[in-house]
């Protein structure tokens, strides 16, 4: 805990606030593995796990939401305080953003044929691991209150983008080789696709974590050029 | 000094002073005494209870700060919850977590919905993926001290499960390499044996010889495996009969090199360039010599086919240096942290198609270990590569004696 406030009650608020935004990322977290294992797997039965844990983790942003602003009604923070409370608003958000891109995946599991033998199916789990250790980081800095952790995250993005490129031109040419394998791959394009979205939402969570503890905006990212 | 500090001294005074006005006033001095006694004696048991009221207090608030200071120099990451929050957590914690999850939620410190789950039980054990490192497994205990605190252990676990995962590697790996030249030897002979197909004598010749040279692989294989596992089993039994290294590693040099030599000039593809003898060490003559012809073996079979393979024994400070050096392609950097696991290869089919098993470097790490020896693969690629093992060397060379000690 940093400084401790003269009233302790809104020291727990704030401990309160942060312990939710730690549970939800705890769902989201175990979400975005578990919707890769069922998808290379075929575990239907894990999927459907996935597509539920969605609803706890909506619950949780609602929660958030409300408590959060009657934080800021009733005890009307201010400098880091008003920051670290409207940085809960947003990463609630964006957590539950992951949560839905996990989802997403976990909805695909069911539509993926010809599992065995298909190669791209190889690529998606290393980039996952990418995209999660991401969101587990940025979640460690943002309870830390650490920047510097939070600004390393930020230069991690690219490598998930490099890969996002790499399997879109593999599935682009398994496509071209084997028509019949269009339906599986274009599944798994958007697969990969919804696993560059949560390394961009972990990158735009470790933003707010900047913001937060330093009051400063980090300089704006380049974006590479979208895969041809 | 304590017991007088303790007692009361104004109601005693007022007391006194009592006494005092009830004698001026007249009255019965044993009355006077009897009064004096019954209020001091009062103030005595109020003394004693009173004290005994604070003790209760004080150990309670001081038994949760003394909590935490027993549970820091602990080795296993502990957390001390006050309800939800974390009232304290030991070095290991702090390191494994975070300085920053002190007085935090214990969901923050617990992220996973498995380890938040136990918190919502008073007691229990739940095995956590991914708590610290990507791949790490913890083991997450609560235990309850009372209503409102409780104490959570964390186990690693990542090391046994990846134990348990290289045992199934390993066996996987193994029955893998056993089945390959099992499955050939087993093709040709189906074919040698069928009698509609018609094999002539030169084609069956050659098929005799493929099955033979397959079940000699088979042979070596399990040979490498058992040694593997015996070096293994004797891993914490150092080996104590003297060896002179230099007298080993040169016969063997003598001797290989006799059985290569090169046929068109008669030159000698190894070279023994060393001390002669005695160099001795602490070791196990077989393994000693198994390991001298494995790095000799892998540095004629990787090396340049015309460049020679220079094998030394040296004396630096108080070890005995084994050296064997190859001239040829090198070894790409990235392989050398792998070398010396089983199966491992830099080029799969060029070294089956040279006999290896994939097991002589395993085998030579675990000899070296074994030696309490250390061992060091360097190379250059294009120049060539230079492994050395390096023994201590043992005080007296005195045969007998050491062997009556060991």
């Amino acid at each position: 805990m940093v400084a401790q406030h003269t009233v302790k009650a809104f020291d727990d608020e704030l401990a309160r606030l942060h312990g939710l935004i730690a549970e939800m990322g705890g769902l989201a977290e175990l979400s975005v593995h578990e919707a890769m294992d069922a998808l290379v797997s075929g575990n239907l039965e894990l999927a459907q796990q996935v597509i539920e844990r969605d609803k706890r983790i909506d619950a949780l942003e609602a929660e958030v939401d409300r408590f959060a602003i009657t934080v800021l009604a009733l005890r009307s923070p201010v400098a880091d305080d008003l920051r670290d409370v409207i940085a809960t608003l947003k990463i609630a958000g964006i957590i539950e953003r992951i949560g839905d891109y996990a989802k997403n995946i976990a909805k695909r599991v069911g539509q993926i044929s010809g599992r065995r033998k298909f190669e791209p199916l190889t690529l998606l789990p290393a980039m996952n691991d990418l995209a999660a250790e991401m969101v587990h980081d940025v979640l460690t800095a943002f309870a830390a209150r650490d920047a510097e952790a939070a600004a390393e995250i930020l230069t991690r993005d690219s490598r998930v983008d490099a890969f996002y490129d790499s399997i879109f031109r593999n599935l682009v040419s398994y496509m071209v080789e084997n028509p019949a394998t269009i339906s599986t791959a274009a599944q798994l394009l958007f697969v990969a696709r919804n696993i560059e979205r949560i390394g961009d939402h972990a990158t735009n969570i470790a933003e707010v974590v900047h913001y937060s503890v330093t009051g400063k905006t980090l300089p704006e990212r380049e974006k590479g050029p979208l895969p041809v | 000094m304590n017991r007088l500090q303790d007692l009361y001294w104004p109601p005693i005074a007022l007391a006194l002073a009592g006494a005092l006005v009830l004698v001026l006033s007249g009255t019965e001095p044993f009355l006077v005494i009897a009064v004096l006694v019954a209020w001091i004696g009062s103030l005595w048991l109020r003394r004693r209870q009173a004290k005994i009221e604070p003790r209760a207090a004080d150990s309670g608030v001081l038994s949760n700060r003394m909590m935490i200071d027993l549970i820091e120099p602990f080795g296993l990451p502990i957390l001390m919850l006050d309800k939800d929050r974390i009232a304290g957590a030991n070095a290991a914690a702090r390191e494994a977590l975070g300085q920053h999850v002190v007085g935090q939620d214990a969901r923050v410190a617990l992220r996973h919905p498995e380890a938040i789950a136990l918190l919502e039980t008073p007691s229990g054990t739940v095995m956590v993926k991914g708590l610290t490192a990507p791949r790490s497994i913890w083991q997450v205990s609560r235990v309850p001290i009372d209503a409102r605190f409780s104490l959570i252990e964390l186990v690693n676990r990542t090391a046994e499960a990846d134990i348990s995962r290289a045992h199934t590697d390993f066996v996987a790996n193994a029955s893998h390499e056993l089945r390959t030249p099992l499955a050939s030897i087993i093709g040709y002979i189906e074919t040698l044996s069928d009698p509609d197909a018609k094999v002539d004598k030169a084609t069956s010749k050659r098929f005799h010889l493929i099955v033979l040279r397959e079940a000699r692989r088979l042979q070596t294989l399990v040979e490498d495996l058992m040694a593997l596992s015996r070096i293994e089993a004797e891993k914490h039994d150092p080996p104590r009969n003297p060896i002179d290294l230099a007298m080993l590693a040169s016969g063997i040099a003598l001797e290989i090199a006799e059985s290569t030599s090169n046929d068109s000039d008669g030159a000698h593809r190894v070279i023994y360039a060393g001390v002669e003898e005695g160099l001795t060490v602490a070791g196990d003559r077989q393994q000693l010599d198994q390991l001298v012809r494995n790095l000799v073996d892998n540095a004629l079979k990787y090396g340049d086919p015309v460049k020679p393979v220079v094998v030394g024994v040296a004396h630096e400070g108080n070890e005995a240096v084994l050296t064997v050096r190859n001239e040829g392609e090198g070894i790409a950097p990235e392989h050398l942290p792998h070398l010396t696991r089983r199966f491992y290869r830099t080029d799969p089919g060029r070294s089956r198609a040279a006999g290896g098993t994939g097991l002589g470097l395993a085998i030579v790490k675990h000899i070296v270990e074994r030696h309490r020896g250390r061992f060091d693969i360097t190379s250059k690629l294009g120049v060539g590569t230079t492994v050395t093992a390096r023994f201590k060397l043992t005080a007296t060379p005195a045969l007998p004696l050491a062997q009556a000690a060991g």
